[in-house]
This record gives C-alpha cells, sequence and structure tokens, in this order.
C-alpha cells in the first residue's frame, strides 16, 4: 500500500467519523454498564470477601474457589447440572435429528407437525412449566396415570431427588426439541440430493445412507446443537425455580442446580464474592465448551475439504 | 448391470415407503407428547373443582367452567402483568433494533481499527450467559436506585450482542460500498445515509431479528425475579410464577392463567408461524 492511497482513504472516511463516534457513543456506553463492567466484576468479586454492606471488601485470593469445592451443596449442584445438561444433550440431539429427518423426507403434513413440535421452543418457560407441574404430580397427575396401566406404582416425580432430576432434564428436552429439530432440518435440507440418487445407484438406501452421508455432512450443525443444548442446560433455572416453588420447606434442595445455588449465596446469605466465583465456574464451563466446538469444527472443516475433493 | 440398478431402486423404493410409514407413526406419536402439556393447559383451566379429583383424570372437561378464567383477573392483576410484558417487549424490541442495526452498519460499513477492538469485545460477550453476570449487574442498579424499577427490569433488554453480529454479517454480504459511495458524493449526509437508505434495505433482516427480540423480552424471568418486587411492576411470567406458589391449592385457577399467558405467543405463532420459523432458522438465534 502506497502512502498515497493511505492519504485518499484517510480523506474520504475523515467526515464519517463524527457519525461512527456519535452513533456508537451510547451504544457503547450501554455495552459499558450492562456487559462489560459487570462481566469484568464477577471475575473481580470472585476474589474479595463482601456481604453486600460492609465497606471493607478484602481481597482474599483463590479463597472462595477452595471453599466453593468443599461445599457439598455446590459439588451436588454441578453434579446435578452436569447430569441435566449430558442428558438433555444425548437424548434431544439424536432425537431432534429422528423428527427432522423423517420430516423432511416422508412426512405427509409437514408444516402442521414442524409446527407442533417447534411450538414448545418459543413459550414462556413458567406456564409450561406449570403445565408438566400438573402431568408429574404424583396423586393427580397423567404420567403417574400413564404408567398404572402397566402395573407401575404411582412414582414422585418431583419429590424423589433422582427422578426430579429426570423431570428437569424431561422437561428441558421437551422444550429444547423442536428448536434442535428446526437447525438440523435447514441442514439437511442442504444436502444436495445427488448424495443421495448416487448412493442408491450404489445400493445404500434408508439407513445405509442416513449413516454414510446424512450423519457425516450434518457434522457441523451437530457439534453447533451440541453446544448450545449444553450452554442451555448448565443454565438450567426456571424449571427448577417453578417446579419447587411451592414444595413444603426446602425449596430447591431437591434438584439443587448452579444457578440456583449462585442466587441463594448470592440473595439470601448475600455471598457476593462466593456466589461470583460460582459463576465464574459456570463461565469456564461455557468457555470450554465453546472452545471445543471451535477445535472440532475445524477439523470437520478439513475433512468436508477432503470429501469434496474425493467426490 | 442395467437390471441391477432398476432392482436396487425398486426395493429402494419398497423401503422407502416402509419407512415411511414408521416415520409417520412415530412423528405422530411424538407430537401428542409435544401438545400434551398444552392440552393439559386447556383441559385443567376448564375444569370444575370436583371433575379435578377425578380419577382416572378425564382429558376433555365434561363442562366447560369458565368461572376460573374470570377468577384468575380477580385473583391477581393479570391485565397489569400483561400491559408491563408487552410494554417490556416493545422497549426491548426497537431497542435492540435500532442499537443493532446501527451498530452493526458501522462496525460493517467503516473502517477504524478502534472500532475492530469495539467490534471483538461485543462478540466476547455473545457467549457469555447472562445468569453469569446477573449479581454484580444488580449490584449496580442497587448503586443507581434502579432496583424495583421499571427501568431497571427493561435496561438489560435494551442491546445484544447476537443482534449487532449478525446485522453486521447481513450488511457486510448486502450492501456494497458502491452505494454508500455514490449517496457520498452526492452530498448525502451520513445519518440521512443510514435512515434513507441502509434502515430500508435492512427490512427483512430487521424483522428476523425483531421476532427474535420480542419473544425475548416476553419470556423474561430470572431477571425480572431478582429485581422486581412490587406487584405492580411485575410482567407475565414473575407474576405468574408467583401466582402459582401462592395458590399452589387451586390448580385449575393456575392453569387458567397460565393459559392466558400462552395465548399471545400462540396467536402470535399461528399467525406469522412461517416467518417466526424462518427467522430463527437464519439467525440461529434461540
Amino acid at each position: 500500500m502506497s502512502t498515497v492511497s493511505k492519504v485518499v482513504k484517510k480523506r474520504k472516511i475523515s467526515r464519517p467519523l463524527g457519525f461512527c463516534i456519535v452513533g456508537l457513543l451510547p451504544i457503547l456506553a450501554l455495552y459499558t454498564y450492562l456487559r462489560f463492567i459487570p462481566i469484568f466484576s464477577t471475575f473481580y468479586l470472585s476474589f474479595h470477601n463482601w456481604d453486600m454492606v460492609s465497606l471493607k471488601k478484602p481481597f482474599i485470593g483463590f479463597d472462595n474457589y477452595i471453599k466453593l469445592f468443599h461445599s457439598d451443596l455446590f459439588i451436588t449442584a454441578l453434579k446435578n447440572t452436569t447430569i441435566i445438561a449430558f442428558s438433555v444433550l444425548l437424548i434431544s440431539v439424536p432425537l431432534s435429528l429422528i423428527v427432522a429427518n423423517a420430516l423432511v423426507n416422508k412426512v405427509k403434513y409437514r408444516p402442521f407437525f414442524e409446527s407442533i413440535y417447534f411450538l414448545p421452543a418459543i413459550m414462556p418457560m413458567v406456564p409450561v412449566t406449570i403445565a408438566w407441574k400438573g402431568i408429574l404430580d404424583t396423586n393427580t397427575g397423567y404420567l403417574n396415570y400413564f404408567i398404572s396401566i402397566f402395573g407401575i406404582e404411582p412414582l414422585g416425580w418431583m419429590t424423589t431427588p433422582a427422578l426430579a432430576v429426570t423431570s428437569v432434564a424431561m422437561i428441558t428436552i421437551w422444550k429444547i426439541l423442536g428448536y434442535n429439530m428446526l437447525i438440523f432440518i435447514v441442514g439437511l435440507t442442504g444436502i444436495p440430493k445427488e448424495y443421495y440418487e448416487a448412493a442408491s445407484i450404489d445400493g445404500a438406501t434408508g439407513f445405509k445412507s442416513f449413516r454414510h452421508i446424512t450423519i457425516p455432512l450434518l457434522k457441523p450443525i451437530t457439534l453447533l446443537i451440541s453446544i448450545t443444548t449444553l450452554i442451555t442446560g448448565y443454565n438450567v433455572y426456571s424449571t427448577v425455580y417453578v417446579l419447587a416453588s411451592d414444595t413444603q420447606g426446602s425449596p430447591g434442595y431437591i434438584v439443587r442446580v448452579l444457578v440456583y445455588d449462585m442466587f441463594e449465596n448470592g440473595f439470601r446469605f448475600f455471598k457476593m464474592g462466593f456466589a461470583s466465583a460460582e459463576a465464574v465456574v459456570l463461565f469456564a464451563i461455557v468457555s470450554l465448551l465453546v472452545v471445543i466446538q471451535f477445535a472440532l469444527a475445524r477439523d470437520k472443516g478439513d475433512l468436508k475439504n477432503r470429501k469434496k475433493v474425493k467426490a | 448391470m442395467n437390471t441391477d440398478i432398476t432392482a436396487n431402486k425398486v426395493s429402494a423404493k419398497i423401503k422407502a415407503g416402509w419407512s415411511s410409514i414408521t416415520g409417520t407413526i412415530i412423528i405422530t406419536l411424538g407430537s401428542i407428547v409435544m401438545v400434551f402439556p398444552f392440552l393439559w393447559l386447556f383441559s385443567t383451566a376448564f375444569k370444575s373443582p370436583t371433575e379435578l379429583n377425578n380419577w382416572p383424570p378425564t382429558i376433555i372437561p365434561k363442562l366447560f367452567n369458565i368461572d376460573n378464567l374470570v377468577g384468575v383477573f380477580k385473583a391477581a392483576p393479570f391485565a397489569r402483568y400483561f400491559l408491563n410484558s408487552v410494554l417490556m417487549a416493545t422497549i426491548s424490541t426497537s431497542a435492540i433494533l435500532f442499537s443493532s442495526a446501527l451498530g452493526g452498519y458501522i462496525c460493517g460499513k467503516f473502517h477504524y481499527k478502534w472500532l475492530n477492538v469495539f467490534f471483538a469485545a461485543i462478540i466476547g460477550t455473545a457467549i457469555i450467559p447472562f445468569e453469569i453476570y446477573m449479581i454484580p449487574l444488580y449490584l449496580q442498579m442497587n448503586n443507581l436506585g434502579l432496583v424495583n424499577k421499571f427501568s431497571g427490569m427493561v435496561m438489560p433488554y435494551l442491546i445484544m450482542s447476537f443482534g449487532l453480529f449478525f446485522m453486521r454479517q447481513t450488511v457486510v454480504q448486502q450492501i456494497p460500498d458502491e452505494l454508500l459511495e455514490a449517496a457520498r458524493v452526492e452530498g448525502a449526509a451520513e445519518w440521512t445515509i443510514f435512515i434513507k437508505m441502509i434502515l430500508p434495505l435492512l427490512k427483512a433482516p430487521m424483522a428476523a431479528l425483531g421476532i427474535f427480540a420480542f419473544l425475548d423480552g416476553w419470556n423474561a424471568f430470572v431477571w425480572p425475579l431478582l429485581i422486581v418486587s412490587s406487584k405492580q411492576l411485575y410482567n407475565m411470567e414473575l407474576g405468574l410464577a408467583m401466582f402459582q406458589s401462592t395458590y399452589s391449592v387451586n390448580v385449575s385457577l393456575i392453569a387458567a392463567g397460565s393459559l392466558i399467558s400462552i395465548i399471545p405467543i400462540l396467536t402470535v405463532f399461528i399467525l406469522f408461524r412461517k416467518q417466526i420459523m424462518q427467522s430463527i432458522a437464519t439467525t440461529g438465534l434461540k
């Protein structure tokens, strides 16, 4: 680049500089107040001891983190949340692919079914959880009625800890399925028909072509969906709040999840530093997932190129 | 050789026919599970107290009784909650659309180094879930006296990192530099270019983003739960959650409240089904 062209470029854009500054200033102010500062404060607070009222905010290094991993409640929350996140991943992703594949290829009234499956994804969390709460009710719920047909005794879907975790996972799967399905449909309709025709000439149809064409070509999308699903799973909160909100005695103790534990430490026990350390752990988990996604996506990119060359 | 191919094709067709039938069966069974919670809300909302205790539970109420739907407005200020939700979602959507379009346009079409820094910082925040920095944000708002204020509830919903990112990508892909150059040569001011030329060109992506922003604002729950404590400020979600914990005995009334709270989204979905699904599919947002 010669200096002349640089000068010309500079002269051309000197007038818009004012526009950029005036336009971005309010946006930058909002981002700073609503995103940058609180994100930074989360890290800052996690290394301090603070009860929200006292003027002193002593620096205590990694003490909050050490305490965190000695807290039984936190470990329980971490365990529960991880179980929920991974069961949602392992069930909802294959299931949504099956549904998407069936809808794209074979089923009549596709728009109707697509809408039915997608509907929960855009619904507000509170009313749908209330509906599930009614269905899961031990004494009057439809689910216990349904299993009683098979001779199974009524189960405490919201009172037995292990079943309560299952229930939260179930509701989350139901909610996220349609969204994942929609993204899979976008991916599936993007696969050229010629691939399947070529495969059918070689005798590969049905499950075989699904296994050897659809699944490999959908890998980047599957990866994206898996990561967003896991992140959603790790942030689960509203479901637990509504499910547990009228349980006598100890709301949130039945299924303790990370966000619940964090808010309780922050706003009930006023351990702001401790709660922030929990947020940082949650942040670390999310970042790790995103890094894994990027690393794997790069691999997949190479694979795709190789395939193209081969074709 | 040729017969082989046709034989394969025929068997493929038979196989496809079979999998079509199994596919339809699976899809139909699955869709029953998907709609069942909605069915539950609908049926429970119309049930009388005596019918609630029937075992086995009935799916279609014997008598459609609208006492619950009327009673719910008496039991809690649902009209107020509804209004708050409408206000919050509308303000949030307008602000997100404007800030995303303007910010996206500036980041996409102007070439200052500091813009890259700004844009990178925004992308960085896009992947961080709101729950992670809610506590410090609450403390900040507490210092400014925004706790238990409508403005405090709406504020975090005025911007959306992903929205700005999405608008920038759209601007880069769809608006040629020549268009801007031509307008500048003719002496148009930068603001005029943005408002008169760029915004109309961004109508379709803005509609897509708008639908998403509206749902996000309407469905807000965790933040309102933290920041708002007076009943008059509750949005639908918060109002409903509080209502169900105080009236936990009266299941029909809770179901009626839930039904009322999903009717707006249901209506919007039925009217704009295609656009909504299209917008979620193209933005990849959730």
